[in-house]
């Protein structure tokens, strides 16, 4: 055995997919060294709940530590951001200087919060994001202090899960977004209008097709007001920057992988692509941080930032790093997500981009309890439940199954099919960011 | 026997105490067409699958129809006003979407863990005081000495049942436990019964719910008697209806009522059958949610539930016609051998334990945390307090429901009752 093979695997991602991943390994048999890196000096936690009970003081910051469900016996070198890789060396460099050896190499790095930036007011004090921990308890205790007024800038799932908690508290909240609609790119405007009749109930001051141009500070150093592009300014003392998330792909710069902002290529079994598209045998990605091929959806490039992938795509690529090169199972994943916000349970499954129609084919609107499905070209692509949730399995085989659009006729709860046009907003000017962006 | 009558085998009252194998002749074909055009789906894919689509309805019932009285006044207009209204306000296990979904949600914003946990400590001493009661003999009925009526008391402590109240409450719940029953919806007398008593129970409902408003206490009926409306809005947040409220009532008191008494002595009857489990169920008690879980898969206190199909769905090669009775039948899934590794065998260590034991979807078991807790005292109870337990007969004499299947008695010999475990 060659010493990288004593050096065992690495798993760089300290969080839901790389623990899952570490898990799995054990659970398939791996008796070998493993050991996690991350970047933050915690244990692995759950992050769904930051926005939603942490933020509504619910839940301490610290409450939610992920159980580990299996012993892992594992060497964790938390609190040291993994800053290098040399794949002909098999090593990992780490912010501290140390360099780790590695035999197989499990990416789970995830994403990070886009930050506003500080050219343009971004440095301010209480000018929040809301990714992590820290960022959470930080953004709890601010909200605490009972700010005049909350501004909220996007109004993508964070955006809205945060005015929700906000106005939970009783706190003044704006609400800012450039599309017409709340989760105008992951819903669409069609059902995000029902969001936004959700916003104007609760008291949320949603200003749709808006930009912030830059915020402005006190002489203290503290955000007071946002200036518009349109010529607007709204006063807030407390800001929250919801513009979603970049890859966490930096410390792969040089490593000569096929990588960028927009995440770590992979193909189909979740081995990683070297730049030259070349497979890396000993290097596979999971979670947020990948970008694969999806079979369901005609083999396009997509990542997937959501919970239930961090889980599937972990255990899948350690099953995969332990199985011979002949035998690599492929990847397939429906991508789902759920969301609770003004007392509604979201839950979504499929890739609803690239839309042509959508039909609520259970429920109604109007209630806000409904259950929509997306097509596209004549066939079912994605569907979204509000408070509505419990037949989701269903639809989501029909999904798989490739079915016509609308899907399932006859079913309980059913109105007349209408299909609507779902407003899906005009794709963003292409940049690496944000060429596979889900949400 | 044919494959298209197997189902009437296992309505049979023969094959009571041991239905297995008739299911699983009944899986080798996953959706099985009957001869009266019903359809039985018995593996755990096929269940899994079809147990969250939305074309199968729970409103299978036919309409309400008393049976005539020879009063001409009773039969042309009240029976039928009454009927109209039993038919609109079935209870939620008999309901579709949307009404279905804002029923249950309304109950169960009132099924509080503390709610529970509050019931935990009465389950604790009543079934100490069960088993305190029969002290100084050698033999006991697990079903009639000891376990019959906790369920019922239970229930009716959690509704705010006055307790002087709680031995008619138990009879009309078994009368009505048989409504679930297939066969009995065919079956005149048993119908007019069960008639007699919903009307019965239906009026004593609607003077507690009175009493309630007048003066609310803690219970749960009071609560949904005096809702509290917070979140206004389209949500479909409205407030039960009184007729909803007595059919809710009435669904909590029998759905909780012989299915909780068949896990515990389904249990103590599979303990009884595994000694060396039993002995180590004593040993360690923590075990007890191990046992329990696998007890519902093993041996599930409700074995189907029938549905009806309100559109054509293929599934696993068949068509289920619209129109179609489909009968889930959860027993047989939870024995299914492309789900569970040896499913015959009792085990309560496997790792993979997911059964149908409490049905599932939309209609999953709103009282399994209150059912589980019951079943973890009382086994627990059992394996620690019955000195040398054992089986006086196996199998045992079954009640005559195939669904709601249980122990009619489980005689148990024993060498005397330990002291209460501190």
């Amino acid at each position: 055995m060659s010493a990288a093979a004593d050096a065992g695997i690495v798993v760089v991602g300290a969080s839901l997919a790389g623990l899952r991943g570490a898990e799995a390994l054990r659970r398939n048999g791996y008796a070998g060294r493993l050991t996690l890196i991350g970047n933050e000096p915690y244990r692995p936690y759950d992050r769904p709940p930051l926005s939603k009970h942490v933020l509504s003081g619910e839940l301490a910051p610290d409450a939610s530590e992920l159980p580990q469900l299996v012993a892992l016996d594992a060497d964790w070198r938390l609190g040291h951001a993994a800053v290098g890789l040399d794949r002909v060396a098999r090593t990992i460099r780490l912010a501290d200087g140390a360099v780790l050896a590695y035999d197989r190499l499990l990416i789970a790095t995830g994403a990070q919060a886009r930050h506003w930036p500080a050219a343009s007011g971004g440095a301010l004090a209480n000018i929040f994001t809301l990714r992590g921990r820290d960022d959470a308890a930080r953004l709890r205790a601010a909200l605490a202090q009972g700010p005049r007024r909350v501004l909220i800038v996007g109004a993508g799932l964070i955006g809205c899960e945060a005015a929700s908690c906000c106005r939970d508290l009783g706190l003044p909240v704006t609400l800012l977004d450039p599309n017409p609609t709340p989760l105008a790119r992951s819903l669409g405007t069609w059902i995000g209008g029902v969001i936004a009749e959700c916003l104007k109930d609760s008291g949320v001051a949603f200003h749709p097709g808006a930009r912030v141009l830059r915020f402005e500070g006190d002489a203290s150093g503290r955000v007071v007001r946002a200036d518009l592009a349109d010529g607007r300014t709204i006063e807030a003392d407390l800001v929250i920057v919801a513009l979603g998330a970049t890859r966490a792909t930096d410390w792969l710069r040089d490593a000569g992988l096929m990588a960028d902002a927009g995440g770590v290529t992979c193909d189909g079994a979740c081995r990683v692509l070297a730049a030259d598209g070349t497979t890396c045998p000993d290097i596979y990605a999971a979670g947020d941080v990948a970008r694969w091929p999806n079979s369901l959806y005609g083999g396009r490039l997509v990542s997937v930032e959501h919970w239930g992938n961090a889980v599937a795509q972990g255990a899948h690529a350690a099953r995969n790093m332990l199985a011979p090169a002949e035998d690599q199972h492929r990847y397939d994943h429906l991508p789902a997500f759920w969301s609770s916000q003004f007392g509604i349970n979201i839950k979504a499954v499929g890739l609803s981009e690239g839309a042509d129609s959508v039909a609520i084919v259970q429920g109604s609107r109007a209630s806000r309890r409904f259950l929509a499905v997306y097509g596209r070209a004549g066939r079912s692509i994605a569907a979204v439940s509000f408070d509505q949730a419990r037949w989701l399995p269903a639809y989501a085989e029909a999904i798989m199954a490739g079915s016509h659009h609308p899907p399932i006729r006859d079913a309980s709860d059913q109105g007349r099919f209408a299909t609507m046009e779902p407003g899906f907003p005009p794709p963003r000017a292409a940049s690496h960011a944000d060429e596979a962006r889900h949400v | 026997m044919s494959e298209d009558t197997l189902f009437s085998e296992v309505l049979d009252r023969a094959n009571r105490a041991d239905p297995y194998p008739i299911y699983a002749r009944l899986r080798e074909n996953p959706v099985s067409p009957q001869r009266d055009g019903s359809v039985v789906v018995s593996t755990h894919a096929a269940i899994r699958s079809l147990i969250f689509d939305p074309r199968l309805s729970s409103e299978d019932l036919p309409p309400s129809h008393r049976p005539p009285t020879g009063n001409p006044l009773k039969d042309w207009l009240l029976n039928p006003i009454k009927d109209r209204i039993a038919t609109a306000h079935r209870p939620l296990i008999f309901r579709d979407p949307p009404d279905h979904d804002t029923l249950r949600s309304v109950v169960m914003r009132e099924f509080t863990v503390a709610r529970v946990l509050a019931l935990k400590q009465r389950v604790v001493r009543d079934v100490d005081a069960l088993i305190d009661a029969c002290r100084g003999r050698d033999e006991v009925c697990l079903v009639e000495d000891l376990f019959y009526p906790l369920p019922v008391a239970v229930i009716c402590d959690m509704l705010g049942v006055p307790e002087v109240d709680e031995p008619q409450f138990q009879r009309w719940a078994t009368q009505l436990a048989t409504a679930l029953e297939p066969d009995a919806r065919h079956d005149e007398a048993s119908r007019h019964k069960t008639v007699a008593a919903f009307d019965a129970i239906s009026g004593y409902m609607r003077a507690l719910i009175r009493e309630k408003r007048r003066r609310p206490g803690p219970d749960m009926l009071s609560a949904l008697a005096n809702p509290i409306t917070t979140k206004p809005g389209p949500g479909g947040k409205a407030a039960m209806g009184d007729f909803d409220l007595i059919s809710t009532a009435i669904l909590l008191l029998v759905a909780g009522h012989e299915t909780t008494v068949n896990l515990i002595t389904n249990g103590m009857l599979t303990l009884l059958r595994h000694p060396h489990e039993l002995d180590r169920l004593r040993a360690d008690p923590e075990r007890a949610p191990r046992v329990i879980e696998e007890l519902l898969r093993y041996e599930p206190p409700v074995h189907f539930r029938t549905r009806k199909a309100l559109g054509t769905i293929e599934i696993a090669g068949h068509t289920i016609r619209k129109g179609a009775p489909v009968i889930l039948l959860f027993a047989a899934a939870n024995r299914d051998p492309a789900r569970f590794a040896d499913p015959d065998r009792f085990d309560p260590d496997r790792e993979d334990v997911q059964h149908f034991g409490f049905g599932g979807g939309l209609h999953y078991c709103m009282g399994a945390p209150l059912a589980r807790i019951e079943a973890e005292i009382a086994l627990v109870a059992l394996s620690r307090r019955l000195i040398a337990p054992r089986l006086l007969a196996d199998p045992p004499p079954y009640r005559p429901g195939a669904s709601l299947r249980g122990p009619e008695r489980l005689g148990i010999g024993i060498n005397g009752i330990a002291a209460r475990s501190t």
